[in-house]
């Protein structure tokens, strides 16, 4: 039997093809991945599309069916991520076409499109997988690609970080491999419905425990976040915005899911992620307000709002995980759609004004008005200003916090918040000063077709706060994943 | 003490010294090799736990996934190796 | 006469999209930015004209959609928002005329008036929020669009003013949002009804909606210049005089005692809060911060913090109104939110003619400006006169029914509160109208400057705004004045 042409295979394969076919040809990797880019995004509304009609769909891979073969399934989450990643990719990569279309820069256009495609395939393929093993090869297909785009740039700074990266990256799937191996020894299944229906134990905990710690590795949750700040600031910008913004967040998918088919066994242990999330927004703050680099400051804002998703996860204890799951799926969103605007902001930036020292903005005698705007648009949504979605976020991470009566998670997001208005306040202000410069500053520089992807993101990521109410009920279709088996 | 006893904590030592070596190692080259080192502790982990007494076959998935670590381990390694010699090219440049 | 139920939204709408065209324009198209601001702010006049008329008719405007579960985004067009709204497009229309003229010549004028679109779209939807979450919404904005209004001239001291602002302002606006939430939690809605939500809540847990109040006052107090977080007002004046003019007549802090008002009335509820003897405390604040300003004008120098520090003690005078729980005095507090607005915005555009025409920054360097700027200063003359409550002039009638209102609710001290409040008011306005119109400048100035030259854009806002000071005074009791609308609005606060 072959299967019905359906959107989560084509998900799946159509940027996987793409990838190949972008690295056999390379004249033409920028046209195949824009072309493979908008078919994938055209694939993901129409299974959107089909979720809303009817709910949660699966698809068995080859016609096996679980639990031997591979199912791929799609629910209002997964569907969620999925829009996520192709609709900001889809942006990235218009973005992407100016910004690398530098002389100097022919070998990163060849790489670019096929690393970023084989990168699209591990994620759509994470967020439909339904088994432990599948989501290992996947995030292994994602590590690999975003080795890759790390050291796009060929400098000796992105190398480093980008070996930095792939350290870390190997050690977080052994332990998330040991992980499911356990699972499957205890469970004897590896697909999702198997987790749920196994009975709790100390085994099974320790399994969980492994393969948390290998994803917190791989989201770089504080303080397993070591090698992200340099990875993030030194790879090229449109990279560094599928990065942050994209990459980050198949691993945070992947700890919520598990989280909700394997609950955590004791309420100690929500707090102690928790209690990491609050030692990033603390630590991640101190950093940012020290860095002397503009993508440097946005990288360790990146730490920053990871801690803060972790946050809104344990915002409500054990009892509140029903609920919670939400606020940090918001929180992921709206900092996926902000990130990458905020990234291409940064290197749009840093091209126009030649370098991206903070204490030097002011004295460039160019100053790039669109980018400029579209960096604070974002930073609006990052520090959680309404109308942003980053607000509705923070919001719904401090409501739950504080009916629950968890008011030190609150007091957390406020002080975050306090420090992140501190921080990005640097660069804006820098931004707005102008008697340090020597020449006479031109009007309304930087008026480019390139800022239109950006400013659309940044756009988007306020303007998506207005829609939370449909994205909340989206979201939740078909879940949790238990009742719909 | 069983023999998948014996295997088991081996597998967790060989683990666990790779990843001393991995955490602490200066150099680039000696970090790909611990981590080679964890992968083959996790690799002994899961083959000892596939293992049924005898009369009774040794479970394939765990094996199954085994190999698939080892080769998703060999083309992590390549790419860092590959890292690495860019990196040492660059700096020799450097210091020339 | 055809019905516009959307009404509400044109009016947000002519600020709000106005702002990213301004934005997009180039700088040198000067006409057509000038024609689009002028434009929109007379649309935006007419507007409100027409709505001020339906409401006023019986009209309910209610727009919502829903934001989070529950939550909803909100607008709404009671009495109370009309009063708002109404000041606040007809300032700007006169603000705009000013600006334009002000801003000739100077740099980045498509950033100004953009900004200054933006933060008049966030007054009018603090105005119209119909719930807290909403305030809080534009509450932000209004801030975020006031930042870069302050540090417009971008060097070092007003980004030093600056952050000062932002880091005042921001933080107060993390407390509303503390504060809604927990209204939200404990409440289960953050509508603005009047006689208020929290009846329930105050009889079962009085300590939690003591701190309730607490925290929603102290936040807003930030915006108002309530003591002691007014710090930033007097700061925030290296702004250029339109800003300023707006901050304080308008734009920031009037949200804030406006927010105050919404919290008093129709979050709590007027006898709620005297209940919860809560009404007191911040009658005796709002008394200390009037005094304060005072005390700290009087030592100033420098004319516009002589007027920001005069600002800081005359908001009070509204928080006083509302905290004074009689219908007497929430009737001077509303009259005084439309009277502070109008004389304020005169004395500053004002101290911009005088600075842009003369030079004159310093009430030391004030001697004989009236004879060179006589419009102008006739301007200033008034609105300082009906600041230190002379009748007829506009504050005399807000200070009256304070006045009034203190003996009604039976709190005498009030009395003696104003008088000394307008003894201090003299003490600080009079000598500077002393040297205007009696000192000789000769003495200051070398020779005759001649006539200063400053366009009628400069010259005839501030006499706009004396007349309506004038008029709003002598006129108080004439069907559509401001204090006439007021006594709409107190019958429904206090729900006779």
């Amino acid at each position: 039997m072959t299967p019905d042409l359906d959107p989560m295979i084509l998900a799946i394969f159509l940027p996987l093809f793409g990838a190949i076919a972008a690295f056999m040809l390379p004249r033409a990797a920028a046209v195949i991945g824009l072309v493979t880019l908008a078919m994938t995004t055209g694939a993901v509304f129409w299974l959107a599309q089909r979720v809303l009609a009817t709910g949660a769909v699966i698809v068995p891979l080859g016609g096996w069916g679980a639990p031997l073969g591979i199912d791929l399934r799609a629910d209002g989450l997964s569907v969620a991520m999925l829009l996520l990643t192709s609709a900001v990719g889809f942006l990235v990569s218009v973005a992407a076409l100016d910004s690398l279309k530098g002389a100097d820069q022919a070998r990163q256009r060849q790489y670019f499109w096929p690393l970023w495609l084989l990168l699209l395939t591990g994620m759509n393929g994470v967020y439909l997988s339904t088994d432990i093993f599948n989501l290992y090869v996947m995030i292994e297909v994602i590590a690999l690609a975003a080795v890759g785009l790390t050291v796009l740039s060929g400098t000796k700074a992105a190398l480093r970080a980008g070996l930095e990266y792939m350290y870390a990256s190997i050690l977080g799937a052994l332990l998330f491999l040991m992980g499911v191996g356990f699972v499957y020894m205890q469970a004897g299944q590896l697909d999702f419905a198997g987790l749920i229906a196994a009975e709790p134990s100390a085994a099974m905990s320790a399994a969980l425990a492994l393969m948390i710690v290998g994803l917190l590795l791989k989201t770089a949750l504080f303080p397993l976040h070591f090698w992200l700040p340099a990875a993030h600031a030194n790879a090229t910008a449109p990279a560094s915005a599928l990065l942050s913004g994209l990459v980050v967040k198949a691993a945070l998918y992947i700890f919520l899911r598990l989280t909700t088919y394997m609950p955590l066994p004791d309420e100690i242990l929500i707090t102690l992620i928790g209690a990491l999330g609050a030692g990033a927004v603390l630590w991640g703050g101190v950093q940012a307000l020290r860095a002397e680099r503009l993508k440097l400051l946005v990288a360790w804002s990146t730490v920053v709002q990871i801690g803060l998703i972790f946050i809104a996860f344990a915002r409500a204890g054990q009892v509140g995980l029903a609920e919670s799951w939400k606020a940090a799926a918001l929180l992921i969103l709206a900092h996926g759609v902000a990130k990458a605007a905020m990234f291409l902001a940064a290197g749009r930036i840093k091209d126009e004004i030649g370098h991206d020292r903070i204490r030097d903005l002011d004295r460039a005698p160019v100053r790039p008005t669109l980018a400029q705007f579209t960096f604070a648009l974002a930073a609006i949504s990052l520090i959680g200003l309404p109308p942003s979605l980053g607000f509705i976020g923070k919001w719904s991470l401090m409501e739950g916090a504080m009916s629950a009566g968890y008011w030190h998670w609150v007091v957390i997001t406020m002080i975050g918040t306090l420090m992140s208005v501190a921080y990005f306040s640097r660069v804006l202000s820098a931004f707005l000063r102008f008697d340090r410069v020597r020449a006479p500053v031109g009007e309304h520089q930087g008026w480019a077709l390139a800022d239109a992807a950006p400013l659309t993101l940044a756009l988007t990521a306020i303007g998506l706060g207005l829609m939370a109410a449909p994205i909340l009920r989206f979201i939740e279709i078909g879940y949790p994943f238990g009742a719909a088996l | 003490m069983t023999p998948d006893l014996i295997y088991g904590v081996t597998g967790i030592a060989v683990f666990g010294i790779g990843l001393v070596g991995a955490l602490c190692a200066q150099e680039r080259l000696r970090r790909v090799l611990a981590l080679k080192l964890c992968s083959v502790g996790a690799g002994f982990l899961l083959v000892v736990g596939a293992w049924r007494e005898p009369p009774d076959t040794p479970d394939p998935v765990p094996h199954a996934l085994v190999i698939t670590g080892i080769v998703v381990m060999v083309s992590a390694t390549a790419v860092a190796l590959a890292l690495i010699r860019r990196l040492q090219t660059l700096e020799a440049e450097d210091d020339a | 006469m055809m019905d516009a139920p959307l009404l509400p939204l044109f009016i947000l709408m002519t600020s709000l999209l106005a702002a990213p065209i301004l934005f997009a324009l180039p700088e040198r198209s000067a006409r057509l930015r000038t024609g689009i601001n002028l434009s929109m702010a007379a649309l935006k006049v007419a507007l409100v004209g027409w709505l001020s008329l339906k409401v006023s008719q019986g009209g309910i405007y209610d727009l919502r959609f829903e934001m989070l579960p529950g939550l909803e985004f909100k607008l709404q067009a009671d009495p109370l928002a009309i009063l708002f709204i109404a000041l606040s497009a007809v300032l700007w229309l006169i603000t705009t005329v000013y600006s334009v003229g002000y801003l000739e010549h100077g740099p980045h004028r498509a950033r100004f008036f953009g900004f200054f679109s933006l933060c008049v779209a966030a007054t009018v939807g603090i105005a119209m929020s119909g719930n807290l979450f909403t305030f809080l919404l534009f509450y932000e904005l209004l801030t975020l669009a006031t930042y870069p209004l302050v540090i417009h001239r971008g060097d070092a001291a007003s980004l030093r003013a600056g952050r000062i602002y932002l880091i005042y302002t921001l933080a107060g606006g993390l407390v509303l949002l503390l504060g809604t939430l927990g209204l939200w939690v404990l409440a289960g809605t953050t509508d603005f009804v009047p006689g208020g939500v929290l009846a329930d809540v105050v009889a079962e847990t009085p300590l939690a909606a003591k701190l309730l109040f607490v925290v929603l006052i102290g936040a807003l107090g930030v915006k108002a210049a309530l003591f002691p977080f007014h710090a930033w007002l007097p700061i925030a004046m290296v702004a250029p005089a339109p800003v300023s003019a707006l901050l304080h007549a308008v734009a920031v802090v009037k949200a804030g005692a406006f927010g105050i008002m919404r919290v008093v009335y129709e979050v709590f509820g007027i006898e709620t809060a005297q209940a919860l003897g809560v009404t007191v405390p911040l009658a005796v604040l709002a008394g200390i911060t009037i005094i304060y300003g005072s005390l700290r004008a009087i030592t100033q120098d420098d004319i516009k913090k002589r007027l920001a520090y005069s600002t800081v003690s005359q908001v009070s005078y509204i928080t006083l109104g509302v905290a004074l729980a009689s219908p007497i005095a929430a009737t001077g507090a509303l009259a005084h939110l439309i009277h502070q607005g109008l004389m304020k915005i005169t004395m500053f555009m004002a101290a911009g003619n005088l600075a842009e025409g003369l030079g004159v920054k310093r009430v030391s360097q004030m001697d004989g400006v009236g004879r060179a700027m006589p419009g102008t200063m006739l301007a200033f003359s008034l609105a300082a006169l009906g600041m230190i409550g002379l009748p007829p002039l506009a504050g005399f009638v807000s200070k009256w029914y304070l006045a009034q209102g203190g003996l009604e609710a039976g709190q005498d001290w009030v009395i003696a509160l104003l008088l000394g409040s307008s003894l201090l008011n003299a003490i600080y306005f009079l000598p500077m109208l002393h040297r205007a119109w009696f000192c000789d400048a000769a003495a200051q100035r070398d020779g005759a400057p001649g006539r200063p030259r400053i366009g009628w854009m400069l010259a005839a806002p501030p006499i706009t705004t004396a007349v309506l000071v004038l008029v709003a005074g002598g006129f108080a009791n004439a069907p559509f004045s401001p204090l006439e609308w007021t006594r709409f609005i107190v019958a429904i606060e206090y729900q006779e």
